[in-house]
């Protein structure tokens, strides 16, 4: 069998001592976390370990003796190999670096006092390797399970991912550095002055604090939303056709996650949180932005100002639209008289709309100024309210497009019923088939007069369906466009990217290993790096949970929808959480 | 360390660089010949003819300009995300099987199989378009199944093309009787369905140089 000892970098150029880690179970591998120094008593390190144990749960032991190049070399090392008899051990690792070589050499005595070393052709049977790992970066990662999968704890952990688990669980050896008056000193990441950042203190300070006012202004806006008159029945289907609404209670959720004051139990958990805080700090940044150019140079105004112009343009062009339609459009010869009704129908509607526009006009400005405001709630509310303000706007296109396509769907049932009849056939509704059926003469020739009259009017509701049909596909494409922005921003994990970008080592997806330049007479040295997880990865693991605003069916329901003249919408489906 | 040229199912010349670091470690490295100036000659002119007549066609200046972008940009994407220069593999006993190919702008993708993890490493041959080609590959231990072959992970195939992956996942042949009987005594049945990873995908070396890659990782899996 190979044996690995994993080695930290930070050790190579520490004084002669005791190395301490851990075997781990069931392969055969050592991990050093730090080398004690002398001078020491044993009975003191024995007491520290046993401390350490109780405190991190890891089974932390002395592996072997460390040994620096010096000028009495040889006789520290006969007191290294006596001080063997003192821990108790199975295996007994002697590492020594001399001068002149960059790398250490490895003796492993075993219990039966049998000693080989690494560089021993004649016993086969046990080789070294050593693999050399940056502690610091080791500690601080996450290793991610392969392919997506979720990592069951009850499976056996592999080695690596045991190497990454004790030397983040040890953590607690770590915190002695060279300044603290103890009984012995250590060498390892830390040991020249612990790392911290200042900010990072101040925050965890801070966090609690804000937490607590955050949650008390939920509760606050909680209770607001459980008032009676909120909950009456047309203001509750109101707020769920408002794309506002939705991503106000939205916005609400993801800050409940947040103001919880507890610290995050596990590092998705932890990750969800920042995420969310650092796209919400974004997301309200961009929303102060806009509202500074919003409200610079009065731009709110000028945007009133046009709007009703351009919402009395859309019901000129469709004026002229319809007028195009009423006549003969394309060449096509329509039934005059269902073209007439149909085109007068519409017109009409028109002109209702354009006097509420108008009506509505002196007070668009004000209305817009106090809505502009929102933007501050973030970007994301102000793009829904955008595409609520462009549903409100577009309720003509809207109305048509129902108008037509519900005279277009009856037609549709009407002739699929009347076919069935034209071939002596009928649905039979208990049995949910079609059964053969015998007509009388007089109910055949109604029904197929009918069919007939049904098909020669079908082209013109079916071009008037067309039309409106396409507009309000347009209406629908700018809406889902929005959405998408929206979700974009609520779902795009940016702590979780900002961290891949600057500190890729945190994100680990495995590891890769590159081969240290060989010496004779030494065992191999291998240099474990991290290799971090790809964006796709990144996105496809943080991507915070969102209400699909995609459409939920697929291109072919959809086409088969507009076929046979079912309503589509662009909302939101509440209930359907995608992962 | 020693360097042996061989030649691609395409006939190119690749040479097979095989490193032994020590009894159990062992570094296979097999590189693609260098992009050729006339390849990147002729696509260029390609694009700045097409160009040229557009132009000529419509009078528009913006079309030249977009032709120098679209080379530019394209020669990026190509010498980043396509063009590889070198495939390795590192096998170390008892530790894993490292997986790297690196792309001529220097970029490396990397990744590392532990051995716990890793059942076999065989050669299949497989129908690729009109061809009968052989790739070397690594058979993935199942994690709920011990005893039985989890994933066929393919060496050396880096770009997985869907075609490729599609008829390796029909039309597997075991080529030796070892691998065949590799394959069978660890519980294969009937249809294959299971996830491939490939070595030298991108560079794919005809049979000989399978060969003396897949003795080699025989000998280091043996010992451990």
């Amino acid at each position: 069998m190979v044996l690995k000892i994993f080695f930290p970098q930070c050790c190579n150029a520490a004084d002669s001592g005791l190395l301490i880690g851990r075997w781990l179970p069931g392969h055969n591998s050592a991990v050093v976390l730090a080398v004690i120094h002398f001078p020491f008593i044993p009975g003191q390190v024995k007491q520290y370990l046993n401390q350490l144990q109780s405190l991190t749960q890891v089974d932390l032991t002395v592996l072997g003796s460390w040994c620096k190049p010096s000028e009495d070399q040889e006789r520290v090392q006969s007191f290294l190999k006596d001080l063997s008899t003192i821990f108790p051990h199975e295996r007994w690792l002697q590492l020594s670096s001399e001068k002149g070589k960059k790398r250490f050499s490895c003796l492993v005595n075993s219990r039966g006092s049998k000693v080989f070393e690494s560089g021993d052709k004649e016993d086969k049977g046990d080789q070294v390797i050593c693999i050399h790992y940056d502690q610091c970066k080791v500690m601080l990662s996450q290793l991610h399970p392969a392919q997506g999968g979720i990592l069951n704890p009850q499976t056996e952990l592999s080695e690596l991912r045991l190497v990454f688990q004790t030397v983040s669980q040890s953590q607690a050896l770590f915190y002695i550095d060279k300044y603290d008056e103890g009984p012995f000193k250590l060498t390892h990441w830390q040991s020249e002055g612990r790392e911290g950042s200042i900010l990072v203190e101040l925050s965890k300070q801070a966090s609690v604090p804000v937490c607590l006012v955050l949650a008390w202004l939920l509760s606050i806006w909680y209770w607001v939303c459980k008032s009676r008159i909120l909950n009456l029945w047309p203001m509750r289907f109101v707020s769920s056709k408002l794309s506002s609404c939705i991503q106000l209670s939205h916005r609400a959720e993801h800050l409940q996650t947040i103001s919880v004051p507890r610290k995050a139990e596990d590092h998705t958990e932890f990750m969800r949180k920042a995420n969310i805080f650092v796209s919400f700090l974004v997301d309200v940044a961009l929303g102060l932005l806009l509202v500074s150019w919003l409200y610079r140079e009065n731009r709110i105004g000028q945007l009133a100002e046009t709007l009703v112009p351009v919402a009395d343009h859309i019901a000129e062009e469709l004026q002229e639209l319809l007028k195009w339609l009423m006549g003969a459009p394309a060449g096509l010869k329509m039934n005059r008289a269902l073209d007439q009704v149909l085109g007068r129908f519409f017109l009409y509607h028109i002109h209702l709309w354009i006097s509420y526009i108008h009506l509505l006009s002196p007070f668009i400005g004000m209305i817009l100024w106090y809505v502009g405001l929102s933007a501050c709630l973030g970007l994301t509310f102000a793009l829904s309210v955008l595409s609520d303000i462009v549903a409100l706007l577009t309720f003509h296109i809207y109305c048509f497009y129902v108008y037509g396509a519900r005279l277009y769907c009856l037609k549709i049932y009407g002739l699929s019923s009347l076919w069935r009849l034209f071939r002596g056939k009928k649905w039979n509704v208990l049995r949910q088939r079609v059964d053969s059926c015998s007509y009388d003469l007089d109910q055949l020739f109604i029904g197929t007069l009918l069919f007939t009259i049904l098909l020669f009017l079908l082209p013109t509701t079916a071009l008037y369906y067309l039309v409106f049909t396409l507009l309000r596909l347009l209406v629908v494409l700018f809406q889902g466009l929005l959405h998408l922005c929206v979700d974009f921003i609520n779902s795009f994990p940016l702590f979780a990217m900002g961290l891949r970008i600057c500190r890729s080592y945190r994100l680990a997806a495995g590891v890769k290993f590159r081969v240290l330049e060989q010496e004779s007479e030494r065992p191999l040295h291998l240099l474990m790096e991290i290799n971090p997880l790809t964006y796709s990865a990144v996105l496809q693991w943080y991507r915070t949970l969102t209400y699909s605003c995609y459409p939920k069916d697929s291109w072919g329901a959809l086409c088969k929808k507009l076929f046979i003249g079912e309503l589509i919408y662009p909302w939101k489906h509440k209930n359907i959480k995608t992962d | 360390m020693t360097e042996e040229e061989f030649s691609d199912i395409n006939g190119n010349t690749i040479s097979l660089d095989c490193q032994s670091h020590s009894e159990f470690c062992k570094e296979f490295t097999v590189s693609v010949p260098k992009l050729s100036l006339r390849k990147v000659m002729n696509y260029t002119c390609a694009v700045w003819l097409t160009a040229y007549a557009v132009f000529f066609a419509t009078d528009n200046t913006n079309v030249l300009s977009a032709a120098i972008i679209v080379t530019l940009v394209g020669m990026m994407l190509h010498l980043h995300f396509v063009k590889i220069d070198h495939e390795s593999m590192l096998i170390i006993g008892s530790l894993g099987i490292q997986i790297s190919a690196s792309y001529a702008s220097g970029r490396e993708s990397t990744s590392f199989i532990e051995m716990s993890k890793v059942k076999d490493i065989v050669i299949n041959e497989a129908i690729y378009m009109q061809r009968v080609i052989y790739y070397l590959c690594i058979l993935l231990k199942e994690p709920s199944d011990p005893g039985g072959v989890g994933a066929v992970v393919p060496l050396f195939q880096v770009k997985r093309s869907k075609h490729f992956a599609h008829n390796n996942r029909n039309v597997v042949i075991v080529m030796q009787y070892k691998t065949l009987y590799t394959l069978f005594s660890h519980g294969f049945t009937g249809m294959l369905t299971v996830l491939y990873l490939c070595l030298f995908q991108s560079s794919k070396p005809r049979l000989n140089c399978l060969e003396e890659v897949y003795k080699s990782c025989q000998d280091i899996l043996g010992q451990s």
